[in-house]
């Protein structure tokens, strides 16, 4: 650490004119849509206005990214700007797997719902071997029974506990796991 | 007197304690691991408190957050990998002494000076809290707008080298605080004809998506890794004394750790850099300074403790979080409709000081702990880097599908993941979207009351803190363009600096 500026300075990486130029746009998307999307009273005082704070918000939004892109533009390019793009991508994957767990667990219940995707998972993940296979199953067993056992997270029970005979062991499921 | 006892007496109830507990020492655990730092983990856990008692929920998350950055060290100073961001400059001087053979010595002085930091910081805001109960109702709106818009201003300025992106984030925040039905003219704001967007864009649902999933899906989109054991053998509690040979300098990191934990947006960097080159400066040996100096380990690990109880000062008195932690905290106040403010400290003063004394407890605690389990600890967290990001993302779950049921926020949460993974990689910061949001909604309420009985602009400045206040903030923005013209004018070679020093947020 040479200067005070070292504990503070972030550095440019590959990707950084991009994400400046998505940043721009995007704010350019939402000061055109200014108008039409915070209204500007005509009784109201200046600091009463509904459009105020969104506008202050956009108008910042479009001045820093404006700077920001001249910024990536003046400064030496940095090789690697497509791989970068690609690797956040890449991620799109998990998220579609986070999404796939949410739309199982209203169906599953949270218990079968948990087991499911983090074994699956860990599979997809390329741990493989019934070690890992129980390690998963007993963190997915541990995050339920804590949550929705003990804390009492508010998750509603799968539609598929409706299919278990009635009695005391349905009531357990449906309120425990 | 009395408050202080009446705050012991709300303390001592089999929850809190419990909460406390388990606060403190999972928040050892999540702190050592690296890719999960409180803020994931206060952030998975908040919508889990909101049906707890006030006290109960603050305990815990404040036990997490007071708690992490002793296990922070531990991988900092074994394996050079800071457990959190704020134990990079551990790693300066922590691992050279780890190599040298002196690892016992290095985790013992981290320890102790936490808890000197932690203790000494804890017990100057007790002593200041009535003096904090005459000032905080001389904050009125002007005040505390200006108060939040030296936050906003802080929180840029501290991102030096992506001000402009730091800028833009932290406007993006106040954009996302104004998404939805607007309480004044009950008129829509950028919801584009969408319901779910009316009732706003859900402050957990960001916290969520930009701090534990985006780490979730980083982790896992990522190479698989895990860290190194290394043993540590001999007496850890006869190492920890050994920061009495440096009472100086832990005294003036709790000193620092203080001043700066109460500036909004300023925080922990501050003051480890004001303590660490008090430290150097002060030295017999500063040469050893970044190749394994005990004063530096000592400078660094006492002003970040130091900062979590006075971080909760602006919080508490003001309602103004200065970083994104106790931005998390204040929504756990907004939903037992407990508003933090100058009234606070007037009329709950027993609360503000339970809060203070558990703060004393986790540290006791924690400190026993670490001492008792540093070899435990090494095995934890040679947990596999992608199996890690798939409990990340596990637990992201249940946090955010437990606040409404709803797969719209999910959905948004996956989303703000994604934008956070991509700051992430691009090294941007993520606080100043959570800030920009909290403080921006402070900041349209103030100034709309604040506005009532001004006539002319420098009317709003007629108060001694607001003009104060106006002051700091047109010094900061001046002191701001300054130093950019004088680093520029001294033409340090790029290579000499240290492009890593932030690159522990991605890990």
């Amino acid at each position: 650490m040479k200067t005070f500026q070292d504990l503070f300075k972030r550095y440019r990486r590959p990707g950084d004119f991009f994400i400046a130029l998505l940043s721009l746009l995007f704010a350019l998307f939402l000061l055109v849509n200014l108008p039409g999307q915070a209204q500007w009273m005509d009784r109201a005082k200046t600091v009463a206005q509904p459009a105020l704070w969104p506008g202050i918000a956009v108008i910042g939004m479009v001045v820093f990214s404006a700077l920001h892109l001249l910024g990536a533009i003046v400064s030496d390019r940095i090789p690697g700007r497509m791989a970068e793009v690609l690797e956040w991508l890449r991620a799109v994957e998990y998220a579609g797997w986070f999404m796939a767990y949410v739309w199982l667990v209203p169906y599953l219940g949270y218990l079968p719902a948990t087991l499911v995707f983090c074994i699956a998972l860990t599979l997809r993940l390329g741990y493989r071997g019934w070690r890992w296979m129980l390690v998963a199953s007993v963190f997915a067993i541990a995050v339920v029974v804590i949550f929705k056992g003990f804390l009492q997270v508010r998750i509603p029970a799968g539609a598929i506990y409706e299919w278990l005979p009635s009695g005391p062991f349905r009531t357990f499921m449906m309120s425990y796991l | 007197m009395a408050d202080l006892i009446a705050g012991f007496h709300m303390l001592m109830t089999p929850a809190v304690l419990f909460a406390l507990l388990i606060g403190s020492l999972g928040g050892v655990i999540i702190g050592a691991i690296p890719g999960v730092g409180a803020a994931v983990a206060i952030a998975i856990l908040l919508p889990a408190t909101f049906s707890m008692e006030p006290i109960v929920g603050l305990t815990m998350l404040l036990g997490i957050y007071g708690s992490s950055m002793y296990g922070g060290s531990l991988p900092a100073i074994l394996i050079n990998t800071p457990g959190t961001a704020v134990n990079a400059l551990t790693t300066y001087d922590g691992y050279p002494m780890t190599q040298r053979g002196e690892a016992l010595k290095a985790l013992g002085l981290a320890y102790g000076a936490s808890f000197i930091g932690g203790i000494l910081s804890i017990c100057a805001l007790i002593f200041l809290s009535p003096v904090l109960a005459k000032v905080a109702p001389m904050f009125g709106s002007r005040e505390i707008f200006l108060a939040a818009l030296l936050g906003i201003v802080l929180v840029i300025l501290a991102h030096r080298g992506q001000t402009f992106a730091a800028g833009s984030l932290a406007c993006f925040g106040i954009f996302l605080g104004t998404v939805g039905l607007e309480p004044i003219q009950y008129t829509q704001r950028f919801t584009f004809g969408l319901t779910f967007l009316s009732s706003g864009i859900n402050l957990i649902v960001v916290v969520l998506g930009l701090f534990a999933l985006s780490q979730g899906f980083l982790l896992l989109s990522q190479p698989d890794g895990a860290p190194q054991g290394q043993r540590v053998q001999g007496n850890m509690f006869r190492a920890m004394a050994g920061v009495f040979r440096h009472k100086r300098i832990a005294g003036a990191g709790s000193g620092f750790g203080v001043l700066m934990g109460m500036i909004p947006g300023v925080g922990e960097f501050t003051a480890q850099f004001l303590t660490y080159t008090y430290a150097q400066k002060t030295s017999k040996t500063p040469e050893q300074f970044g190749n394994g100096s005990s004063e530096g380990l000592v400078a660094s690990e006492s002003a970040n403790n130091a900062v979590p109880a006075a971080a909760m000062i602006p919080l508490l008195a003001l309602g103004i979080p200065g970083e994104a932690l106790t931005a998390m905290m204040l929504s756990v106040f907004y939903v037992h409709n407990v508003v933090p403010g100058p009234a606070l400290f007037q009329t709950q003063m027993d609360f503000v000081y339970a809060l203070y004394i558990a703060m004393i407890l986790l540290n006791v605690i924690v400190v026993i702990f670490v001492g008792l389990s540093s070899n435990l600890l090494m095995k934890i967290i040679r947990i596999p880097t992608r199996f890690l990001g798939m409990t990340i993302v596990t637990l992201g779950f249940v946090g955010v599908y437990s606040l409404r049921n709803s797969m719209t926020d999910c959905a948004l949460a996956a989303g703000f993941g994604l934008l956070g993974l991509v700051l992430k990689r691009q090294n941007l910061p993520i606080v100043p979207i959570i800030l920009g949001m909290v403080l921006g909604g402070i900041m349209e309420t103030k100034l709309r009351s604040g506005m009532a009985r001004v006539k002319t602009p420098l009317d709003f400045f007629d108060r001694p803190i607001a003009a104060l206040l106006g002051v700091a903030i047109v010094l900061l923005l001046v002191a701001h363009v300054w130093g950019v013209l004088r680093e520029r004018r001294r033409n340090i070679p790029d290579a000499e600096h240290d492009h890593d020093m932030h690159d522990s947020q991605t890990r």
